[in-house]
């Protein structure tokens, strides 16, 4: 049973609260002390996530939960779905539209970035029905 | 070492006090509480950017400098003045002028700071070019004092990247020092170094020095209290030329961007005001500007230029620089066997540490303990954030209560209920005994 569990929900092309999960989640490891190292990489991949589900989604989850052993990132959004997860984890690779990526989102790295960030990485996607991202960052 | 590290040039004047909670609200560190009718300061948060000098409506918050009087105690007196002097005084048309009436007034020497900013920016510029290893974030500059004690407190994980060059006044320090040593042969102990400051921070950086076992620097003068002074004695300068000798890029460091340009790095970022560097580490933190190859973030609205110990309005004292630099050179520091100082000697001696004192607990057990009965009191808070419990926030409150500073009925709308409860019950037992 995780100590801290919070849900937070990210809407699609919410431009005005982008980044305010992210925020709080570092928030929270920093009042709790977390590595700094460890913190940078969880900081990366809660923004990424968070500007993913902002950008590319119809709108999702974020589930933080911190215990003993680490930091989990559950993050779920209801579609649209990517049709090839091969090539989503490929860098460069992006679905952003033109109008988000002269905002300069969308450059293709996000889920490869993730990858590289995290302790352990997990993703499931299935066109009609969502994404499903697991993330979890290990605590010395 | 513990004294020396929570050293603070700002203080509270409490009888000017009236425990409003306009500086609380201000704090960029949630350094402030307001108890028992007046502010306190928590001398482990507080990172002397002077924020609550500037709010106090009350002139309750202020920073300590050394008195003019310390002049005294050297039989050499040496003027550093920050570039932010120039832009003080009104038709002032010629910096010479102005360096000429620190003689006046009592000093000995002067030693621009501005030229110390000259060779700093060379350093800086070597650091960036030759970089070894990108971490996805820009190297960030350590001139102002204040954002480099924020980023100890509140962004720890960004420390590495803070570039290893004392700060202009210290380079300054060291290169008037040995001068005046060479030209007057005096004894390095006879000569007192003083700089004439736009802020409290440069004050705590000369008493608690974090780049430097000791700073060179011997005495801290605030701008606003040598004014008056020299604004008068500018009127009957003489003006030697020897005095005044960096350029344009030096002098420039004075206001936001200054630095940026005088470094000359193309991916440069220059941000001031505390809340908007705040903002900026948080995307640097995020790894959202890893394009960026140099940031420089300034505590004040305009840089030093509005730093809270000037006398001119930020604006019209960069006007005034603007015109003043226009006539100057683009130097830079003097290299080779001109050179005063080495890359060595420019190096910080000690690395900045962290200061993570936003941390609930050294136990992460115990910090996540804590930090779930934070949760638990806060979604029993009101959440208006009005500060009249004496904590900045709702949560700044719940996490005082956790850690024993503070009791839940210090929330003026929980007593409140409390006090309906309480009235409602005597209201039943009035009712219940009445025959």
């Amino acid at each position: 049973m995780p100590l801290i569990a919070e849900v937070f929900e990210v809407k699609k092309d919410d431009f005005v609260s982008a980044g305010e999960v992210s925020a709080k989640i570092k928030r929270t490891l920093k009042k709790l002390g977390v590595d700094s190292a460890v913190l940078r990489r969880i900081s990366v991949c809660s923004y990424e996530v968070e500007l993913n589900l902002v950008i590319h989604s119809l709108g999702g989850t974020i589930d933080f939960s911190v215990d003993q052993d680490g930091v989990t990132l559950l993050v779920k959004d209801c579609g649209p779905g990517i049709p090839d997860l091969n090539l989503a984890m490929r860098e460069g690779w992006s679905t952003a539209p033109e109008s988000v990526r002269t905002m300069g989102f969308g450059a293709g790295m996000g889920l490869p970035n993730m990858k590289r960030n995290a302790d352990e990485f997990d993703i499931q996607s299935t066109v009609g029905v969502g994404t499903e991202i697991l993330m979890k960052f290990h605590l010395k | 070492m513990e004294q020396t590290t929570y050293y603070h040039s700002v203080m509270l004047e409490r009888d000017k006090c009236k425990g409003c909670t306009t500086c609380l609200k201000h704090c960029p560190t949630e350094a402030i509480r307001v108890y028992g009718g007046s502010a306190h300061i928590i001398k482990e948060r507080c990172i002397d950017c002077g924020a609550c000098i500037r709010r106090c409506p009350y002139h309750a918050k202020v920073a300590v400098t050394d008195p003019l009087s310390k002049l005294n105690d050297y039989k050499i007196k040496v003027a550093l003045p920050a570039p932010t002097l120039y832009g003080q005084f009104k038709g002032l048309q010629d910096i010479g002028r102005l360096l000429d009436a620190l003689i006046a007034i009592g000093f000995d020497d002067v030693y621009e700071v501005a030229r110390g900013a000259e060779y700093v920016s060379r350093e800086i510029a070597g650091r960036v070019a030759h970089r070894r290893v990108h971490n996805g974030m820009p190297l960030i500059s350590s001139a102002c004092p204040a954002i480099v004690r924020l980023i100890q407190v509140r962004f720890p994980e960004l420390l590495d990247n803070v570039v290893d060059v004392i700060s202009p006044m210290e380079a300054a320090a060291l290169a008037a020092r040995k001068r005046v040593c060479r030209n007057m042969s005096a004894d390095p102990a006879d000569v007192g170094i003083f700089f004439l400051t736009p802020c409290p921070a440069k004050m705590t950086e000369v008493r608690a020095p974090q780049a430097l076992k000791k700073s060179h620097v011997d005495g801290v003068i605030s701008i606003m209290e040598i004014y008056g002074k020299l604004n008068a004695a500018i009127k009957d300068a003489r003006h030697f030329d020897n005095l005044q000798h960096a350029g344009a890029y030096g002098v420039g460091w004075a206001q936001t961007g200054g630095e940026m340009l005088a470094v000359g790095v193309e991916n440069s970022l220059a941000v001031d005001g505390i809340e908007n560097v705040i903002q900026v580490l948080e995307s640097i933190e995020n790894g959202d500007l890893s394009d960026l190859d140099y940031f420089e973030g300034l505590a004040c609205v305009g840089g030093c230029l509005g730093g809270p110990l000037t006398f001119e309005n930020t604006y019209v004292a960069k006007n005034r620089l603007r015109r003043l630099t226009e006539r100057l050179e683009k130097t830079s520091a003097p290299e080779g066997e001109q050179s005063e100082l080495s890359s060595e000697e420019l190096r910080t001696q000690m690395l900045f540490q962290p200061n993570p004192v936003m941390k609930l607990d050294d136990d992460f057990a115990a910090a996540l303990r804590k930090m779930e009965q934070i949760e638990r009191v806060l979604s029993d808070l009101p959440g208006l954030d009005c500060g009249s419990c004496g904590s900045p926030t709702c949560r700044a409150l719940a996490e005082d209560v956790v850690l024993g500073f503070a009791v839940e009925l210090d929330c003026i709308f929980k007593l409140k209920q409390k006090i309906q409860q309480m009235s409602k019950q005597m209201v039943d037992m009035a009712e219940m005994t009445r025959k």
